[in-house]
């Protein structure tokens, strides 16, 4: 994305250090989050893959210290721009939420006030965090609206968001995560209820938003062929860890952790058309009651007794990490 | 098979024990009235009216024995209520469907019984398809034992197998719903359907709620029950990847209309028509990495309101002036081929992918 500046030279827009979110419920802790590294650079697009459960979105969550109770950040850092957001009050934290780092949700509906018109919102959220003329935030936020491709942006404005359909709804909480041209945009399962072609539309604009405004993008999904064609690197999470972290060929293309090749052995491909999937035998554990070591060891084909300890987080083959005592090498064309 | 596609209507010499069904001409509609006031402004002048749905329009559809279909399309093109009417649960406003080479409407007594216990749904939510206050025994057996397939003292033996068959373990049957995962969910669902022995089954979006390596589970139990049971399926989905690993052939529907119908190789080498064409471009897939997103621009018209002509017009790159007055046919362009688009006419097109 950015040729000019060498990759090592400038600093990563996130670093997520060994997070840690539990959840104290009455039935017992929680480990949503679990140990999470990750980082993300500038003007890229990090995919954050996972099934239900598997502590995604609170990592989303976490991030943007949205965490409720009885969720708590226990520890680890979050890096950006220099500061540690755990460490951030709340007071400085509400200045950069939705300025410098926004969020998109997977319902637009979270994110719009239903009796507000688009304008009145718009302008709202351009004045709370910086001092603007009512004008000049007209001005924008109408520039930002046909930036996402709503058409007429001038009329659109005056409406409401039940006159928009769904697919327009989502471009407008797009278009209110970058009225201020925020360096980090997570966003959690977007296009996730949209139709294909509603879907495609949105992923363009993301990607030109991404190519053109240097904006870093957290991309929140279940979905791993989305990741395939949007994000440069992947994180797989399983049971409230990263169990592969890497570029997205690398991690698509020679899965190392067991739990990657099998949830891609599940998608449906025009190769295997009538053959029975590679199913992943059992449910994703309960988090109350995982058992000791690798989360997935009940589920892994590859399960040997070494699995009972926890694996560490290891860079197995360069700058592709997983967490796995047994990967799959052979796959990856490299020697056990 | 035969080589051509069939008339829509059984010619008489057809062997209608290999269709298990066939819909001809089916339209469905659903009006929302106008309420007093309404009635009394509009008898005033006002030009306000009821409001009209063609949620179905005019479709023709005939599954064979141990065929599987996918439908496809996208948001409020019909794709369920065909379903429903197909699955028996919805009459339809025009149109027959034949069961077996029978009018549907015209059977009674036992024989419409027998129909509709043949043709069974499987439902998207499990959980909203689920009385939430039974047990999963009662859920499932409560059908077979009314209609006289199981009696009281074989009941616990037959739920029992009807469990094992979805693989579910027949300890859980003095459960309820909420204590099972959604996969599970789903196998009740799919339990349930087959306790009454059916020979057709309409899933429709069966696998849309699941986790990826869940809905891996579901498909090969779909699969598997396909190959034991010799069924037949309806499968509606959304999903392409979804619908091209599992049908035989596929049906695209747009706004109430089906504009395409091919055997799924076909379909997914050869579309023809131009809204299939961007349905394919725009499905994300794996092989394809840090691809350009390019799609059919605009929205889907509201079926209050459909466009005139093809309703795909002004959304299509190709639309010209014949498209946007005259309704396009659904002809053949190919052996087992049809399509609903005027460039078919055209002669340099001859038929061939635009």
């Amino acid at each position: 994305m950015q040729p000019s500046v060498p990759a090592s030279a400038a600093p990563p827009t996130l670093q997520v250090r060994n997070l840690r979110t539990s959840f104290f419920t009455r039935a017992g802790v929680v480990p949503a989050v679990n140990d999470v590294s990750f980082n993300v650079e500038r003007g890229k697009v990090l995919g954050l893959v996972g099934e239900s459960g598997s502590g995604k979105t609170v990592t989303g969550f976490s991030i943007m210290r949205l965490v409720d109770d009885p969720g708590r950040i226990i520890g680890g850092e979050i890096l950006f721009g220099g500061r540690d957001l755990v460490k951030t009050s709340e007071e400085d934290m509400r200045a950069i939420r939705g300025n410098r780092i926004a969020m998109i949700f997977q319902d637009p509906m979270m994110t719009l006030n239903p009796v507000l018109r688009i304008d009145t919102q718009m302008i709202e959220t351009m004045q709370a965090h910086r001092k603007i003329s009512k004008e000049a935030a007209r001005q924008r936020a109408r520039d930002t609206l046909g930036m996402v491709g709503i058409p007429s942006p001038d009329e659109r404005l005056k409406a409401y968001p039940h006159q928009f359909s769904g697919g327009m709804r989502q471009r407008v909480a797009i278009a209110i995560a970058l009225l201020h041209e925020p360096e980090l945009i997570v966003a959690d399962e977007p296009t996730t209820a949209l139709d294909v072609t509603i879907q495609g539309q949105i992923l363009a604009e993301v990607q030109k938003l991404a190519a053109t405004t240097g904006t870093s993008i957290i991309w929140i999904t279940h979905d791993l062929s989305v990741v395939a064609g949007l994000a440069d690197d992947i994180a797989v999470m399983y049971a409230g860890e990263v169990a592969e972290y890497g570029a997205v060929s690398d991690v698509l293309d020679h899965p190392l952790h067991p739990y990657t090749v099998g949830l891609l052995g599940s998608v449906p491909n025009r190769n295997k058309r009538g053959e029975p999937l590679r199913q992943i035998p059992g449910m994703t554990p309960s988090l109350l009651s995982l058992p000791p070591g690798c989360p997935f060891q009940t589920r892994c084909p590859r399960a040997a007794d070494v699995c009972r300890q926890s694996p560490p987080m290891a860079e197995i083959l360069p700058a592709h990490e997983a967490r796995c005592f047994r990967p799959h090498l052979e796959e990856a064309g490299v020697a056990a | 098979m035969s080589a051509t596609i069939e008339a829509p209507i059984p010619a008489s010499g057809t062997k209608p024990a290999d269709k298990m069904i066939e819909v001809v001409g089916v339209s469905r509609r659903f009006a929302k009235r106008l309420d007093f006031a309404g009635r009394i402004a509009a008898k005033l002048g006002a030009p306000i009216r009821d409001e009209v749905v063609h949620a179905v329009d005019k479709v023709d559809l005939t599954i064979r024995r141990g065929e599987v279909v996918g439908l496809v399309g996208e948001s409020g093109c019909g794709k369920s209520t065909l379903g429903r009417m197909v699955a028996g649960i919805l009459p339809p406003s025009d149109g027959t469907i034949l069961w077996k080479g029978k009018d549907r409407t015209r059977m009674h007594g036992k024989e419409a019984r027998a129909a509709m216990l043949q043709a069974q749904m499987i439902f998207q939510d499990p959980m909203s398809s689920l009385n939430p206050r039974l047990k999963v025994a009662e859920i499932i057996g409560e059908a077979p034992l009314f209609h006289g397939l199981t009696t009281r003292s074989e009941f616990g033996g037959y739920v029992d197998d009807q469990m094992r068959r979805a693989g579910l373990d027949p300890a859980f049957k003095v459960r309820y719903p909420h204590q099972f995962s959604g996969g599970q969910r789903q196998r009740i669902g799919i339990a349930r359907a087959l306790a009454v022995q059916p020979e057709f089954l309409v899933c429709d979006e069966s696998v849309a709620a699941l986790d990826v390596s869940i809905q891996a589970q579901i498909l090969n139990l779909f699969m598997k029950l396909r190959r034991e049971l010799n069924l037949t399926y309806l499968f509606i989905s959304h999903d392409l990847g979804v619908v091209e690993h599992l049908s035989d052939r596929v049906v695209i529907m747009y706004l109430g209309r089906v504009v395409e119908e091919a055997p799924t190789e076909t379909v997914f080498a050869r579309a023809n028509h131009p809204y299939t064409q961007s349905l394919l471009a725009a499905v994300p897939r794996i092989e394809a990495r840090k691809k350009a997103f390019v799609t059919v621009q605009g929205e889907i018209p509201s079926p209050l309101n459909p466009p005139s002509g093809c309703h795909f017009h002004p959304r299509c790159p190709h639309a010209f002036d014949r498209c946007r007055v005259e309704i396009p046919a659904l002809k053949e362009v190919a052996p087992g081929h049809r399509s609903r688009c005027h460039l078919n006419d055209l002669p340099n097109h001859g038929g061939q992918p635009v």
